[in-house]
């Protein structure tokens, strides 16, 4: 920085040393606080940003699973995204199951994707650039692999919901949920 | 002045193509500023950083408003009760808008009562006057963005006055509603201008700035700064001073914020705005009440103009006639310290300000009718008729002949108590 | 035309309101328990408020503006929210087929309505309108005291002289001195879960107190943080002027 120059300001090292230790000490005590103050008062500004309390109500969704027949999909909105919900045949857990996981460019085995058997709930987003896989109603093309199959560059999804083909990187992603009763679903 | 020589390479190096630091210094460390401000002189800084929250709650709140007379009032009581902080930030603005014509309102008395408007200072003063201006016209229609019932009903009657423009009343009236009544499209370009103005009002303030810098600080003797011996560095001096008034302010702006956050505002805004029901009391807030009283103060028509267009001319003019202030002045002498009659009359003035206030405040009955009238009448007469005469008869006392001779022999009545 | 109308409209709010001879008074000064900086809603008046709400008010009165999930900022579990939320059916859809259904309210709902729009609840009250209380005291002048001077001063007859309209009642405290609304509140109107006997001060006292807390829900979180943020300012302040003296000091 550049010598203080002004009369005024000459004066202000002229004086005796105790003084100015102690103006140092109240000057660096002083400016430390008012730092400390500014750096709080932002807090209340970036929180404001964050998810506000009417959103984080609806961060999770509770579904009866009551209707849904063997083999039907539903799709529900949860956090602003699309949430498949299927109810599976034998079959389809059959093959899921017996599906080597050396044939998974993403390899996980259906036990762990489905926590009952019967509900594979996923998130209903191609890994791959963000598009809806088609599949969830009943005239759909579902894919070579009789899961979903993601229109925009051929991505497909088996019974589990793991990509086979295509060029998506990994299976679709699987929501927190939890069963609250043998027919509640809680997603989130 | 000297030139500053930066030792920090890469300050150097910026400095030498961008002079940023050479700038800061001269404008903000080395400024030469006068030895002998008083408090009365915090105002203006203080103004400059209620300014800058106003802005920046501002936009933090445009984030989640929504513009429309249907969902205007819910959203922001969603502000107020589910985004976090959202209370916080709506009533940091709000009572802030108050905070920043209190302060205003203090910057301006000053420079009238110790002639600051006066040569060569008197762009400094226009500029300022046009801040004013800007800043009543935010605050207006900011009121109307949570769409409660005074917003509606005070955005009704002041678009209204503009339909007492001859001829043309109607067609601009309906320009600016974008259709035959306050309603959504008026709604939407108040919201647009009211983000708008601000950054306009900040560009103002920018020019005032800059003509205070041609010619410095006046003070409270009126005198020019002449050598160094009348003028101490900005820095430590008047940054520290301001800081310190910072705080005091905050602690009043706080206190407003988190204890009485309603207390100047009226509670009808807390009832969402109803095109078939008017308020029994419509009042704008406190500091627009003046030129409300004023508005009102004209009962009666003059020759054949209708007493609607004099109350609204009146009204504009009250601000307005602060634009000739600097040419309505005669007086040899700047600071009312040395001006033993204006003195007199200058409370008089303040004094006539808090009774419109208060007229502006109250419905217009009763005594309340001639008291506004008479407190219009000094208003305009202080300004327009007692400013240039007193300049004249008056027989002001010995100004000093420097600020330094001046503060040495202690007659300045307004030094520093320290 | 349109200017005759403008013309008249600001005449009349300019020269506005002649004064109004049935001026109601300013109601008595409560001690309430939010009152002050230290201020905070006293829970068990509270919770009772909600009854008085929920059972009486409600047959007419929304509260738009809160939903069944605030009430877990004073104190209510989730699963007293979820069964408080699950008494109220709420409108919702359209379904598949385009039609709209009802179904049982949930913690992120507003309290439910219960008049479908205004139109609706005029047509049920003889023509008035039961405002929403979702921010009743804060729209009124000392509103928590008005409430209840409001709730408890009705009088069976109206004083010699006042001309009472059809069907309104006398209120020494609503503004015009007549209301459309009948005394809302009667000697154990409600039953309280806590035992306390439902007096219609009680429950005056106990519904203006939720209400209050309906209004300003951030009063308490508000105080708080108020009180800190002054006692730093403060102390930074005193920092700032003993600074700022020192600094001065050199110059004299």
């Amino acid at each position: 920085m550049t010598e203080p120059d002004s009369a005024a300001a000459a004066a202000l090292d002229a004086g005796d040393e105790a003084g100015d230790e102690r103006r140092d000490f109240l000057l660096i005590a002083t400016s430390v606080i008012g730092a400390t103050g500014t750096a709080l008062a932002l807090w209340p500004f970036i929180d404001t940003m964050n998810p506000s309390a009417d959103v984080l109500a609806l961060a999770s969704t509770e579904i009866d699973l009551l209707p849904i027949e063997e083999g039907q999909s539903i799709t529900i909105v949860w956090r602003g995204k699309p949430v498949f919900v299927r109810r599976r045949t034998a079959a389809e857990i059959e093959e899921a199951r017996a599906t080597s996981l050396d044939a998974l460019p993403d390899p996980e085995t259906d036990e762990a994707r489905a926590e009952k058997p019967e509900w594979l709930i996923l998130v209903g987003i191609c890994t791959h650039l963000g598009c809806i896989p088609l599949g969830q109603k009943s005239g759909d093309p579902r894919g070579e692999f009789g899961g979903w199959f993601c229109p925009c560059h051929g991505s497909h999804y088996d019974t589990s919901g793991r990509i086979r083909k295509g060029p998506a990187p990994e299976n679709l992603a699987r929501p927190p949920y939890a069963f609250l009763d043998e027919t509640t679903l809680k997603i989130g | 002045m000297s030139q500053p020589t930066w030792k920090n390479p890469i300050v150097a190096w910026i400095d030498y193509r961008l002079p940023i630091f050479t700038f800061t210094h001269h404008e903000l460390v080395d400024y030469p500023t006068p030895r002998n401000l008083n408090y009365w002189w915090n105002f203006g800084s203080l103004a400059g950083v209620v300014l800058v929250i106003m802005i920046v709650t501002g936009i933090y709140l445009a984030m989640h408003y929504t513009p429309h007379t249907d969902y205007a009032f819910a959203s922001v009581e969603r502000i107020m009760r589910d985004v976090n902080y959202g209370w916080l930030i709506r009533y940091l603005h709000m009572n802030g808008g108050s905070i920043f014509f209190a302060v205003v309102y203090i910057h301006l008395l000053r420079g009238l009562y110790y002639g600051s408007y006066k040569a060569p200072r008197e762009i400094l003063w226009i500029i300022g006057v046009l801040i004013i201006f800007c800043m009543m016209a935010t605050s207006f229609m900011g009121y109307v963005l949570p769409w409660g019932q005074m917003s509606f009903w005070a955005a009704t009657v002041i678009t209204n006055l503009f339909s007492a423009v001859p001829l043309v009343g109607e067609e601009i009236v309906n320009w600016l509603w974008g259709g035959f009544s306050v309603a959504n499209p008026t709604l939407n370009r108040f919201y647009a201008l009211h983000f708008l103005l601000p950054f306009v009002i900040f560009a103002l303030v920018f020019l005032h700035l800059w003509a205070l810098h041609v010619h410095k600080s006046n003070n409270p003797l009126g005198v020019e700064m002449s050598g160094d011996a009348d003028s101490i560095p900005f820095h430590p001096y008047y940054t520290i001073k301001d800081t310190f008034g910072l705080g005091v302010l905050l602690v009043v702006y706080f206190g407003f914020t988190f204890f009485a956050p309603n207390v100047l505002g009226e509670p009808d805004n807390y009832i969402e705005a109803n095109p078939l029901v008017t308020p029994s009391h419509i009042v704008p807030e406190w500091y627009l009440t003046p030129f409300y009283a004023v508005l009102r103060a004209i009962t009666f028509d003059i020759w054949f103009i209708p007493a609607k267009l004099i109350g609204v001319v009146a009204m504009f003019a009250s601000i307005g006639v602060l634009f000739f202030l600097p040419w309505l002045d005669t007086s040899p002498v700047r600071s009312a310290t040395f001006r033993p009659v204006y003195k007199q009359f200058f409370w008089l003035f303040v004094i006539d300000c808090v009774v419109l206030w208060y007229v502006g405040a109250n419905p217009p009955e009763g005594w309340f009718i001639p008291l506004g009238q008479f407190a219009t009448a000094y208003y305009f007469f202080f300004l327009v008729i007692l400013i240039p005469l007193i300049g004249f008869f008056e027989r002001p006392r010995a100004v000093p002949d420097s600020i330094a001779s001046a503060v040495t022999a202690g007659a300045d009545p307004h030094r520093e108590q320290s | 035309m349109v200017g005759r109308i403008l013309g008249a409209a600001v005449a009349a709010v300019i020269a506005v309101t002649t004064a109004n001879a049935a001026e109601a008074p300013r109601a008595p000064g409560q001690e309430w328990s939010f009152d002050g900086i230290f201020g905070t809603y006293d829970r068990n008046a509270l919770r009772r408020g909600l009854t008085v709400y929920t059972s009486v008010c409600g047959a007419c009165h929304s509260l738009d503006l809160v939903a069944y999930r605030h009430l877990g900022a004073v104190g209510y579990t989730e699963d007293e929210i979820k069964a408080i939320a699950a008494e109220f059916e709420v409108e919702d859809g359209p379904d598949e087929d385009g039609e709209m259904f009802s179904r049982a309210a949930l913690p992120a709902d507003a309290f439910a309505a219960p008049f479908p729009n205004e139109q609706a609840a005029r047509a049920a009250n003889s023509g008035t309108y039961p405002p929403d209380l979702s921010l009743i005291t804060k729209a009124r002048k000392h509103g928590a005291d008005y409430l209840y001077a409001m709730l408890i001063e009705y009088r069976d007859e109206a004083p010699d002289g006042f001309e009472l309209l059809d069907g309104m009642y006398y209120n020494e405290y609503f503004p015009g001195r007549q209301i459309a609304m009948p005394p809302p509140l009667f000697e154990d109107g409600v039953k309280y879960a806590d035992g306390t006997k439902a007096t219609v001060a009680q429950m005056a006292w106990d519904v203006t107190t939720f209400l209050a807390w309906a209004a300003e829900p951030e009063m308490e979180e508000r105080k708080r943080l108020g009180i800190k943020v002054l006692i730093f300012v403060l102390v930074l302040t005193a920092m700032l002027y003993a600074l700022k003296r020192q600094i001065w000091s050199r110059l004299h």
